[in-house]
This record gives structure tokens, C-alpha cells and sequence, in this order.
């Protein structure tokens, strides 16, 4: 019955945040954006009170189920376990806690989050590594899968599916996803959950807790005949067969210990209550398909080219200039903030419907979100990164307040600029500030026929980057955004 | 367009095929005496073949007072020639195929110019005419002196031209050639053509024999048709190359004040005596993907012919028409075309009253952007893809799918559609708001509809705009 339970749960919970990181229309958010908040890493960074609690409470009175049912890296493991133990049964053995390694990585993360060392706490927490492991693996798949649909819908003249731009957003982010996921599978498939007992920071936090939960797997002693399969079969290596003890601050909860007991010796109870009924029916394997459906659908993208008997000027594709100062989205108050929230789960970037966010490559904000216009500007209508983020990072915005925010200001390079050099009129730029920051004016103030060149209003530009989407400069326009350490509200 | 174009011609066939059936059926049910059955069979089949093959020989032919050419109604356009498919590359195999496929079936007109398909009209023309060199006598060459660049107005330049066109074209002689595109200002025309000698030059070559009708095209304003044509006493023009169709005859000032309606400058030519040659006798195929409604109104008259084929039966209609040209891209372009002059059947004048008058007026209603796709505007330096913008735009319109009215059930799923189509028709990066209006599609490149290219952009770009962010 447990077993079942974690299964069903844990299914629910995989798929629900598998799909909140795939999905790129920006509406799986609504019903699913909350598997993200329940998050434990991400609540504490939030202070997000209501979920804290509620965690606290849940591990104290059930252990630690959080593991298994709600953490999405936790439950991937669980699968490349499964596979694992489809290769061979009975494969794991006891071992002892190393208590040493958690408590010292576990020092560490928290020396690291006080210290806003983002790249060391991203690299460990569970959530990210996932969040990581689903935008920049699977999302692009499932993407190519969703652009042949949306390719036989256009022959079909069907708008159900409309086609996206698939591209790398940061190659080490990337290399990162691969590696983690290729050690995962690895330690995974031959231990279980080694990472989860040895490393991860959310988990050491959490045994704390569950050494004195309500609720533990308990051994009977006298029903026991030493057979030592629950040992085999337990993925936290927590359950010592020849001493009938289990180490609770490892233990999962998953229930394999109870249903590999063919003597009925282990149980799922509260201290003061005697063994109620157990059921050990067959279990059912119905969750595994999950998310490697996406992988099926990938093939290459429909080319689309356009034939045109007056033929098309070529177009460099924009490249992004040198930011000295990298621009983070609006709602996200400072560099620092986001520093000291951002777990780098990626969610955010999945999200962006403009191809304007990107993980950072640059070394401080390794993997945290920034923001870059060679692909779309952050438009004034969507706030979806705002209403994504789990971890307080980026805090919620409304439209009405995201078109005050300064997040950055615009920067014209007359020697670049064609109208400034007299090559075209132009003035792209000012005709499409959403908020009016930018003017042309002669160049020569006493001729009203001279060139004219983007004049910015720095006082009212946001930063938005909507001047350095459109204008015709390439590959580095002409007028660039520099992004504020603070943001603004004008 | 053409795609449209395409559309309508296989809904034509859907409906012929129906009614086969139907004949089929009918006939089937009628026969119970032996034999009969097959009989009607046969016959019925016939019939389908005859809806979809044209005849050979039975083409209508207009003859020029001057030379007594005898000229085929159907004049083939290269301007809008096939491409391979998923290239630009233009498919030399077809051209030659359709070339050939048209002259079988009497048509014997052919248009060109040395800017039509990025410059490379002239010589796929010249490739495939120049394997029937010994019918040379047979069939006519038209291309023009379209001398827009600075480069080509020098008289050593247009010169150079118009041998160049003459060795492209693989020909020692011009049948048909024009001055291309006169109308925009008599500064321009003498520019182009009087100043640096060239109006002698090519006075000379025709009396040599080397150009056997001269003529020139217009677009444009009404005083400079009125002071070219009145050249006539001087130079004598062969032949005047028009626009003409159900849509421009009466209302082409009115779509835009700087053209002139059909009705007049046809009636011009008629007094004077000048044989008209016809061009955009479907407006870019705007005429043969119109509104559901006019679609029902043809069709119940004639339901077995296409909704282009009124388009080309108008512009034939006429008797002071020489020819009406046709960029067929597709050889169902051609064969329907062929169909609709093999032979010609007039409109009757209640029916050309029906097209350019109630129907007209209705259309004007409906306030489209008269881009015809001829690409004169391209290639914009910006990359932005003008003639697809507003072909888009216009399908929107006539299809009845422009979001409008924010109020209605309809807006959210037009307003969807409408964006997710764009994506799927135009790179982002070619969409109107990367157009910065520097106006070079209208100052050194020339639209023949007189649209003000850049305000347009602007105009959808802001409606974009604005459907973006009432998301």
C-alpha cells in the first residue's frame, strides 16, 4: 500500500514538472507551478513560509517522502534505479552512514548560499540539476518534436501547433545537464540513492528530521528470518539485516523493504501502534513511461524557405554585444538578488517566449538566467519568468508595474548607427520604444536636414531591448542595452 | 498567390469531377438498353479531359494594324517564371516544357526584360525559344529597355542593354519592344529616353528592321500617359502596354491616385487607333482568390470554369486587345488560361458590367493593399519581404480572419491564427517591424501600384504590435 501510494505520487509529481519545464506556451505554469514552489531548496530561498512548514511537518510525521514523491531528481533516480535492478536483482548492501561527507557538504552549501557562491550551491541542489537537466536536454527535443507537428499542421492549414526556434542557449550549461545526468545514471543504476544520502544538501537537512518522525519503517524482530532482502533491495543501503536496525535518517520511505519481506517483519507504523493490516499485492508498474517519450520525437525540423522571384538581401544573424554590466529580468531586483535566490533550475529560461533568457555563462552567475535581444526583446506584455520562478529570484511583477522597471539603459554607437552616418533614414529604434525613450534629433543642432541620431532618454528607458531588436545594424546593432547591478523603478 | 491560383483551379476541378459523376450516374441509370452504358461512358469521360486539356488549333488571334501580326490572345509573361523546388533557382526543364506546351497550342506572344526574375528572365526565355530557332518566324519576343539605374541611362549604357537583351534572348530581331514602365514624370521619361539620344537610337533600329514594333508599358499618372501618347504623331507607337482587368477598369484611381483607370487609358488607345497589349489581367492573382461570396456568384454561372478564367475572358473581351499576358508559373496556369482562349468566349456586356462594376464596387469595400506580387520592389536592402507582408496581409482580409473586432468571440482565435500564420510565411527577421521605412523600395525601386511601400509596413507593423500585446 506505501509502495503504491510513493508511486503514484511520485508519477504524478515527475510528469507534472517534467511537463512544467517542456512546456514553452507559457500555460503549464498555471496548474503546474506549484509542484516548483513545493520545492524545498527553492521555498527556504523565497522564504516562502506556508511551504517550509508544511515540509517540516510532513518529514516529521511521515519521513523523508519528501524524497520520493516530491523531488523531481530524486524520482528520475528511482526509474534508472528500477532499470538497474531489472539488470540484476538483489543488487544492493548495507553500508554505513557517511556522516562526515554530508555534514561537510552539507557546511559547505550553506556557507556557500550566505556567501552568494551561486555556481557551487546550483551544482549540488537537486531541483536545479533537474531543471537543468529537462530545459537543456529534453526541452530542445520535445520542441523538434513539436515543430514536425507543427509542420504537418501547416499542411493541414491547422494552427494547433505553431513551430519555435530550437537552439543552444549556453553550451557549458548544457555539458553540465549531460555530465550530471550521465553520473546520475550511473550511481543511480548501480546504488540507488547514493547522491541522495551522500551529497545532496536538501536531503542531509532532511534526515535531521526524519531521525524522529512519527512514522518509520520498523523492523519485527521476531518475525524476521534473516533471509537479508530487504537489505538487497533497499536503493539508501539504510537497512543493516543482521542487526535489525534501519537508518531512518537515510531511509526514503519508499516501501521496496516491506514488499520484498516475504515474512511480514518490516512495517510502516507510528511507535505506540501494533502492526495493522499490510497488503503485499503485486505491485503494478505503471508509471515508467514518463518523459523519454520526448526523445522518440525527435527528428530535424521542417526547413521553411521562402521562394521570392525578386530574391531576398541575406541577413546576418545578430550577435550578442559584450554586456559590461549582464542584464537579469524584470522582478528580479538586483544582481545580487538574484545571486543570493537563484538556484539555476532553468525554469525561467524554458519559459521565455521571446528567446530573450539564457543561462550565464560567465563564471559568477554560472548558470542563473540573463538576458540578451539577438532573438526577441522582453516584451511589455509577458511577465512569465516573474510568475515561474520558485525561488524568490525573480519576484512577481504585473504589466502595469514590469513597464516602470529599469533593469538597464540604451547605448547608441554613432559610428554605427545608419542614420547618424547619413547611409538611411531610419529611426527604427524610436518607433518602437514601448515607452517612448528614444527621440531623433539632428545631429547638427543648427540644421534641421542633418543626419539624425537616436537621442535615449536614459532617465525613461527600461531597458527593455525592443531598439536593439529592430535595428537594422548587424550583427551588432547599433543601439545595445546595458544592464543595472539594481533596477530601478521610474 | 499562385498557390491560390492553384487552389481555385482545383476547386473547378472538384466541381467537374462532381458533376461527371453525376452525368455518370445519370447515365448509368438512363441506359438499361445494352450498349448505352458505354456509350455515355466514353462520352463523359471526354467531356472531363476536355474541362482540363485544352484544344490544339483553336486559339483566338487579334491582328496588329501595322505589321499584320497575327497575335495570340494568350501572351505568355515570363516574369514569374518556376523555380526548383526549396531553391531559387529558376527550373530551365520546366520553362521549356511550358514554353513548348504553349506554342503547341498557338500561343506565340512572349514578354520579357532584363530585370524580370533577379535578371535572369531574359535569358531561360532565350534558352528555351532558341530550340524552335526554325520557327523563328512564328512567334514573337517582346522585352523592354528598362533602364531604371543611373547605369543604364547614359546613351552607351542603354545601348549596351538593349544588345544585351538581343544576345540573351538569342535573337536577331525584336518583334515587340518597350519602354518600360513610363508614368511616373516626363522629367523621367526624357531622362531615360530623349536626352541621351536613345528615342533616335531606337527609331533607327526599327526602320533597320531590328525592332519591328516599338511601344512602351505604363504605370503611373495620367498627364504623362496623356503627353507620351500624344508622341505619337512623332514617334508612332506600335503598340501600348496597359494594365487592364475587371478590378482596374474602373477603379484603379481610386485604389490609388497616382494610376489611371483602364477605361480611360483603353478608350485613349482605341482613339488613336494603337493596339493594346494587356497586363495584370489578374492583378498578381489577386482576381482569382476573391471573397467567398463573389466566388458563389461566378460559380452558379458558370460552375464548371475557374474564377481566373473571368479574369482572362474580360481582358480578351475587348477587340482593340492584342494580346493579354499571363505569368503562368505553374502549368495549370497555362492550361486553364489556354482554356479560357481556345477559342475566346466573350463577356457579354451584362457580364463585364457584373465583374467591373457590382463586383468591383464590392471588392472596393473590402480595402486591400493592390500589391500584385511583381516584386519590383525587391530585393529590399534590409532583407524585409515586402510582397509576401502584403500577400499575407490580403488573405487575411479577403478570407475574412483579420482579428478586428477585440469584442467578438471570434478576436482571440483570429488574433492566434494570425500571428502563428505570419511566423509560418516570414522569418522574423523579415517582418515589417525590421523595416525602416528608408523608402528605397519606392525611391529606387519602382512600384508599379504606386503603394506607399514603407507607410503600409508601418501601418500592419503597428497592428502586429498590437495584437502582441493584447495577449
Amino acid at each position: 500500500m506505501l509502495r503504491k501510494i510513493r508511486i503514484t505520487l511520485a508519477t504524478i509529481f515527475l510528469l507534472g514538472l517534467t511537463f512544467l519545464f517542456l512546456d514553452f506556451t507559457g500555460t503549464a505554469h498555471t496548474w503546474l507551478g506549484w509542484m516548483a514552489k513545493a520545492q524545498a531548496l527553492e521555498a527556504v530561498l523565497a522564504l516562502n513560509v506556508v511551504v517550509i512548514i508544511a515540509l517540516v511537518v510532513v518529514t516529521l510525521v511521515f519521513g523523508r517522502i519528501y524524497c520520493s514523491v516530491i523531488c523531481p531528481l530524486g524520482i528520475l533516480q528511482d526509474i534508472f534505479g528500477w532499470i538497474g535492478k531489472k539488470a540484476k536483482k538483489n543488487r544492493y548492501s548495507y553500508s554505513k552512514e557517511l556522516k562526515w561527507l554530508r555534514y561537510i557538504v552539507m557546511g559547505l552549501f550553506i556557507i556557500a548560499i550566505i556567501a552568494g557562491i551561486g555556481v557551487f550551491f546550483q551544482l549540488l541542489a537537486p531541483y536545479s540539476a533537474f531543471g537543468r537537466i529537462m530545459s537543456s536536454i529534453f526541452q530542445p527535443l520535445y520542441m523538434l518534436g513539436n515543430n514536425v507537428l507543427a509542420g504537418i499542421a501547416e499542411r493541414a492549414d491547422s494552427y494547433t501547433f505553431y513551430s519555435v526556434d530550437v537552439w543552444i542557449k549556453s553550451l557549458p550549461v548544457l555539458i553540465i545537464a549531460v555530465v550530471t545526468l550521465i553520473a546520475l545514471i550511473i550511481l543511480a543504476w548501480r546504488n540507488g540513492r547514493t547522491y541522495c544520502n551522500t551529497i545532496c544538501p536538501v536531503g542531509t537537512v532532511l534526515s535531521l528530521l526524519a531521525r524522529h518522525s512519527l512514522l518509520k519503517i520498523r523492523f519485527d524482530a521476531d518475525k524476521c528470518k534473516n533471509c537479508s532482502l530487504c537489505t538487497k533491495n533497499c536503493k539508501a543501503s539504510c537497512i543493516d539485516f543482521k542487526t535489525h536496525t534501519i537508518d531512518h535518517s537515510r531511509c526514503v520511505v519508499c516501501g521496496d523493504c516491506i514488499k520484498s519481506c516475504k515474512f511480514g517483519a518490516l512495517k510502516y507504523t507510528s511507535p505506540t501502534s501494533h502492526a495493522s493490516g499490510t497488503s503485499p499485492s503485486a505491485p503494478t508498474d505503471s508509471s515508467r513511461r514518463s518523459f523519454l517519450l520526448a526523445s522518440a520525437l525527435a527528428t530535424t525540423a521542417l526547413a521553411q524557405k521562402k521562394l521570392v522571384d525578386g530574391g531576398l538581401a541575406p541577413i546576418k544573424a545578430k550577435q550578442a554585444p559584450g554586456r559590461v554590466t549582464p542584464l537579469t529580468p524584470p522582478g528580479s531586483l538586483s544582481a545580487s538578488n538574484m545571486e543570493k535566490h537563484c538556484t539555476g533550475c532553468q525554469l525561467c529560461v524554458t519559459k521565455c517566449p521571446n528567446n530573450v533568457l539564457r543561462p550565464s555563462t560567465d563564471l559568477t552567475s554560472l548558470m542563473q538566467p540573463v538576458m540578451s535581444y539577438e532573438k526577441g526583446y522582453c516584451r511589455p506584455e509577458c511577465t512569465l519568468c516573474s510568475e515561474v520562478c520558485p525561488a524568490g529570484a525573480i519576484k512577481l511583477i504585473d504589466k502595469a508595474e514590469k513597464s516602470s522597471i529599469q533593469i538597464g539603459h540604451a547605448i547608441v554607437t554613432i559610428g554605427e548607427c545608419i542614420s547618424a552616418q547619413g547611409r538611411d533614414e531610419c529611426g527604427n529604434c524610436e518607433r518602437h520604444c514601448p515607452v517612448g525613450a528614444i527621440e531623433m534629433v539632428p545631429s547638427d543642432p543648427d540644421d534641421d536636414l542633418s543626419p539624425y541620431v537616436p537621442a535615449v532618454n536614459e532617465a525613461a528607458c527600461i531597458g527593455c531591448g525592443a531598439c536593439e531588436y529592430v535595428c537594422p545594424v548587424r550583427p551588432f546593432s547599433a543601439i545595445h542595452v546595458e544592464g543595472h547591478e539594481v533596477h530601478r523603478k521610474i | 498567390m499562385n498557390n491560390n491560383h492553384s487552389k481555385n483551379n482545383q476547386a473547378g476541378c472538384g466541381l467537374s469531377r462532381r458533376s461527371f459523376l453525376k452525368v455518370l450516374g445519370a447515365g448509368a441509370a438512363a441506359a438499361v438498353a445494352a450498349c448505352a452504358g458505354k456509350k455515355s461512358t466514353d462520352a463523359a469521360a471526354d467531356d472531363y479531359k476536355n474541362q482540363v486539356e485544352p484544344p490544339v488549333g483553336k486559339m483566338t488571334y487579334r491582328t496588329n494594324p501595322t505589321t499584320g501580326d497575327k497575335v495570340s490572345l494568350l501572351g505568355y509573361g515570363m516574369m514569374r517564371l518556376p523555380t526548383k523546388e526549396g531553391t531559387e533557382d529558376f527550373d530551365q526543364d520546366m520553362i521549356n516544357r511550358q514554353i513548348d506546351y504553349a506554342l503547341e497550342h498557338g500561343v506565340n506572344y512572349f514578354d520579357t526584360s532584363p530585370v524580370y526574375c533577379r535578371g535572369l528572365s531574359e535569358r531561360c526565355t532565350g534558352i528555351a525559344l532558341a530550340r524552335h530557332k526554325d520557327k523563328r518566324k512564328d512567334f514573337f519576343v517582346a522585352t523592354k529597355l528598362s533602364n531604371f539605374s543611373p547605369d543604364f541611362q547614359s546613351a552607351e549604357g542603354a545601348k549596351k542593354m538593349y544588345h544585351d537583351s538581343m544576345s540573351e534572348l538569342q535573337v536577331d530581331y525584336l518583334d515587340y519592344y518597350l519602354l518600360h514602365a513610363i508614368g511616373g514624370s516626363m522629367e523621367e521619361f526624357d531622362k531615360r529616353y530623349v536626352t541621351n539620344g536613345i528615342m533616335d537610337f531606337l527609331l533607327a533600329e526599327r526602320e533597320a528592321g531590328r525592332i519591328r514594333n516599338l511601344g512602351f508599358s505604363f504605370h503611373g499618372r495620367q498627364d504623362v500617359f496623356d503627353e507620351v501618347l500624344a508622341m505619337h504623331d512623332k514617334y508612332h507607337w506600335d503598340f501600348v502596354q496597359i494594365e487592364l482587368n475587371w478590378l482596374d477598369w474602373n477603379y484603379a484611381n481610386e485604389i490609388n491616385s497616382g494610376n489611371v483607370d483602364a477605361s480611360y487609358l483603353y478608350a485613349e488607345l482605341q482613339k488613336k487607333g494603337i493596339p493594346a497589349v494587356i497586363m495584370e489581367p489578374l492583378l498578381g492573382g489577386r482576381l482569382a482568390n476573391v471573397p467567398q461570396y463573389v466566388v458563389s456568384e461566378l460559380k452558379q454561372r458558370e460552375p464548371e470554369k475557374s474564377i481566373a478564367s473571368w479574369a482572362f475572358r474580360y481582358a480578351g473581351t475587348p477587340e482593340g486587345v492584342l494580346t493579354v499576358l499571363s505569368g503562368m508559373t505553374y502549368m495549370e496556369h497555362l492550361k486553364d488560361n489556354l482554356l479560357s482562349y481556345c477559342p475566346l468566349t466573350p463577356l457579354t456586356e451584362e457580364e463585364q458590367q457584373l465583374l467591373d462594376t457590382k463586383i468591383a464596387h464590392q471588392m472596393m469595400e473590402e480595402e486591400l493593399i493592390p500589391c500584385n506580387a511583381c516584386q519590383y520592389c525587391m530585393p529590399c536592402p534590409y532583407g524585409i519581404d515586402i510582397p509576401a507582408i502584403f500577400t499575407h496581409y490580403n488573405k487575411m482580409k479577403t478570407e475574412g480572419r483579420l482579428p478586428s473586432d477585440k469584442g467578438s468571440a471570434e478576436y482571440r482565435r483570429q488574433r492566434r491564427e494570425y500571428l502563428i500564420s505570419l511566423d509560418r510565411t516570414i522569418e522574423r527577421d523579415r517582418q515589417p517591424d525590421h523595416c525602416i521605412k528608408c523608402g528605397r523600395c519606392i525611391s529606387e525601386k519602382h512600384c508599379p501600384q504606386s503603394i506607399r511601400i514603407p507607410a503600409e509596413m508601418d501601418r500592419i507593423s503597428k497592428f502586429i504590435e498590437e495584437l502582441k500585446r493584447d495577449a
